[in-house]
């Protein structure tokens, strides 16, 4: 059974700027949480609580029912997969090396076949891309490995940090369709930060629209849509429908 | 696995440097020993350290002490060429050395620091017997008689000047319209009984003051660069060149007896030594200095054979010689390619010696620099702090850091690698931070917020990711260092400075290219060889 996420009355600060102001939000087990928003929206920072890359001012961040605070960070982190928008891999390492990293970490003798694994299921057979290095794999590889890095040791959190934003529309399409196949095969509770609300409508169960540090409204996608809680909710369906029929149109 | 050998390459580089420092410092530890006579030996067996200041008549009294010392069955060492009179100084009061030749107005003026009588003009008996009781008691330094000669100041101007303004004296110089200019050595233009003193004391105005190094001003008054020059009244040059010294009328410069300063310790545990060297006592005289050193200077002749000579003449011939067989015979010079030759193997030693004090400092200032990079990184006003504090040692002149080192460190070897590593530093952690500070800010993200640890993250990502930009600043300090160790020279470190350093006392090229083209080469050779390790350790994906 994946974790549960909570976040409750977070608030962080960089100095005399407020980041995130007295936010709540749960992710069930198995669950996948979009924050949706603009840059500067407090979004990233809320993602980043759950692994303690940021520390909140005040409020309570739990993973499994345990205060990450409390909590050993790297412990904590290395059972939490973490894809940032560019991928993050080391570029001085083969894709397999990458993969194996926090195995690697953990000191796992079967590191290597882990990897190996991993790079399968997102689909990079380890045998053709295993030895490559990262500048030699198209943009849309890069993020697949960074996501097999993510789930290589049997991580059962994910955080998505514009994981999917640099891409192409092919590459991009298509990375979904793996990540959401992955969703189905494999049991991790998730959290994705995005400032595209299609793709958020695409892999979330739940979507939270947030602004200037605050949520607006946390919903599915039909109660957003059916019954936006402010107007910035609807103005923001407003427009993604709008985009959406634009390419619809004959 | 490939990948993983480079990850650790640079940290196994540095274990690799860490390694040659410490096989190799012991070894320059236990000749600093020897040279300071620490070890415990009787008297009579201990190496004699006779050292000189860099210029031809210096080089030529102490090669004539240490004949003498070796006669009498003593055992010496010969330092020759340390810095100037400050350094010199220093080491023979802090023990580094056991006797130096030095004038007793360069003692009364540079080292008491005391004043000029007009009884010690009269008489130089007086100059000495103050000069040293008080060097004795002040710093317990020994002047043993005067050698005989003296060898004051000398300002002399080209001939053609000399007749077209009718200068015989300073007086006459004063009183003449002519502006003339001068190229005066550093040492003279600063000290009190130099260009300051003369000046006031004849009301004396010249066109012009140029800073000269000893070894060109010849060169430069020979050319006409320049009219005046200060030189010594008993330089082989001033005939070469064929100039005119003005007297001093009315007798600014003090007395300059030449003598032998010994160190407390020689005086009080070699008493047999002392009168080996007392022996040469009151024997040299002016015209026979001005034909020696004129014999090294201008004929090029090698300096322990002009030594045996002279003190042969002085009615010192060593068993089995005498004056006359020892007398000098023609000796034409060899050009520079044949003396080059002839020297290949003194030069690979010094070569040697030369590489060996750069790795052991360039060595030592990875192992201090890198780390010390490392613990101020995250604090980027300390690592401003640290930066600007290192770059201030970088602003001291090489041979002023390494004079300032004598009283703590002696002479040798091991002050010269201490300055070495002083320069070598700023390089070194600046590169290192600079490295450090591009590695990818994603990838270090990532790695961290998968839990990694500080130490892992560093050895992983940062260091790898970083050094090819540190080596880049180790290369950079390689070549400077190789560089700046001809300077090592001036404090008796050893290595190609050293005939660099002769080669300008003596005023002679071929000496001076035979160390200066080694150590480019040397530095051109470092150089190539750290560009191909930096290739090795650049990450695959910058290659």
């Amino acid at each position: 059974m994946p974790p549960v996420l909570t976040a409750t009355g977070v608030t962080v600060r960089y100095g005399s700027v407020t980041a995130l102001d007295d936010v709540s939000a749960t992710v069930p087990a198995g669950g996948l949480l979009a924050l949706v928003g603009e840059s500067g929206s407090g979004k990233t920072s809320l993602l980043r609580c759950f692994n303690r890359m940021v520390q909140p001012a005040a409020g309570l961040v739990l993973v499994d029912g345990a205060d990450v605070r409390t909590s050993d960070t790297v412990t904590l982190r290395r059972r939490i997969g973490y894809v940032p928008q560019n991928g993050g891999l080391l570029p001085h390492w083969t894709i397999a090396r990458n993969v194996a990293l926090v195995p690697r970490l953990n000191g796992r003798a079967d590191a290597d076949l882990l990897a190996a694994a991993a790079l399968e299921r997102c689909g990079l057979p380890a045998g053709r891309f295993g030895a490559r290095y990262p500048h030699e794999l198209s943009g849309g590889q890069r993020q697949r490995a960074a996501i097999a890095r993510a789930l290589a040791a049997s991580q059962d959190v994910l955080l998505l940090d514009e994981s999917f934003s640099a891409l192409d529309a092919i590459s991009r399409h298509e990375l979904l369709e793996a990540f959401l196949t992955l969703r189905r095969e494999l049991a991790f509770t998730a959290v994705l930060v995005t400032h595209d609300l299609g793709e958020a409508a695409r892999l979330a169960d739940t979507i939270a629209v947030m602004r200037a540090g605050r949520i607006e409204q946390c919903a599915p996608l039909a109660t957003l849509r059916d019954a936006p809680a402010t107007p910035y909710v609807a103005a923001l369906l407003h427009r993604a429908q709008a985009a959406a029929q634009v390419l619809a149109a004959p | 696995m490939t990948n993983r050998r480079t990850g650790l390459f640079s940290l196994r580089l540095l274990a690799a440097f860490a390694v040659t420092a410490l096989t190799v410092a012991p070894a320059s530890a236990q000749t600093r020993e020897t040279a300071q006579g620490l070890t415990p030996t009787a008297p009579a067996a201990r190496t004699i350290i006779v050292a000189s200041k860099p210029f031809g008549e210096s080089y030529l009294l102490a090669e004539m002490f240490a004949q003498l010392l070796e006669r009498a069955g003593r055992r010496v060492e010969r330092k020759p060429g340390l810095g100037a009179t400050e350094v010199a100084f220093s080491a023979l009061r802090t023990g580094a050395i056991d006797v130096y030749p030095e004038y007793v107005g360069t003692g009364l003026v540079a080292i008491l620091g005391d004043s000029v009588t007009a009884a010690m003009r009269a008489d130089p008996r007086v100059a000495y017997a103050h000069v040293a009781t008080a060097s004795r008691r002040r710093f317990g330094v020994h002047w043993l008689p005067p050698l005989g000669f003296q060898n004051g100041y000398a300002i002399a101007v080209r001939r053609e000047i000399a007749t077209t303004h009718r200068l015989r004296t300073l007086s006459d110089l004063a009183a003449s319209p002519a502006r003339l200019v001068a190229g005066f050595t550093s040492d003279f233009i600063g000290r009190n009984d130099g260009w300051p003193g003369l000046r006031a004391a004849y009301g004396l105005r010249l066109g012009d003051v140029r800073p000269l190094a000893p070894a060109v001003k010849y060169e430069a008054i020979g050319r006409g660069a320049v009219d005046i020059i200060d030189g010594y009244a008993t330089d082989g040059l001033l005939a070469k060149y064929d100039l005119v010294t003005l007297e001093d009328d009315r007798h600014f410069f003090p007395p300059y007896e030449a003598a032998a300063l010994a160190s407390a310790r020689l005086m009080r545990d070699d008493p047999g030594a002392i009168a080996a060297l007392t022996a040469l006592s009151g024997r040299l005289t002016e015209a026979g200095m001005r034909e020696w050193n004129r014999a090294i200077e201008v004929d090029g002749r090698a300096v322990p054979d002009v030594a045996r000579a002279a003190l042969a003449a002085a009615g010192l011939a060593a068993d089995g010689e005498t004056a006359r067989s020892v007398s000098l015979g023609a000796a034409p010079r060899d050009g520079f390619w044949p003396f080059f030759v002839a020297r290949r193997a003194e030069t690979l030693r010094l070569a040697a010696e030369h590489m060996r004090l750069v790795l052991i400092a360039l060595s030592l200032a990875i192992v201090v620099a890198v780390p010390l990079a490392l613990a101020i990184i995250s604090r980027p006003r300390m690592a401003e702090l640290v930066l600007q504090a290192l770059g201030v040692v970088q602003t001291i002149p090489g041979l002023a850091l390494l004079a300032f080192m004598i009283p703590l460190l002696g002479i040798g070897t091991l002050p010269a690698i201490v300055a070495l590593w002083g320069y070598a530093l700023l390089p070194i952690a600046r590169s290192t931070i600079a490295g450090l500070r591009i590695a990818d800010p994603d990838a270090l993200a990532a790695v961290d917020a998968m839990g990694a640890t500080r130490r892992q993250s560093l050895l992983w990502v940062r260091l790898p990711l970083a050094a090819p930009v540190v080596l880049s600043g180790i290369r950079t300090a390689a070549v400077l260092t190789v560089g700046t160790a001809t300077l090592a020279a001036f404090i008796g470190g050893g290595g190609l400075g050293e005939p660099i350093v002769t080669g300008l006392g003596l005023a002679d090229m071929r000496l001076v290219l035979s160390g200066a083209i080694p150590a480019a080469v040397l530095a051109i050779l470092v150089d190539a060889l750290l560009a191909q390790v930096e290739r090795f350790v650049t990450p695959v994906h910058l290659r």
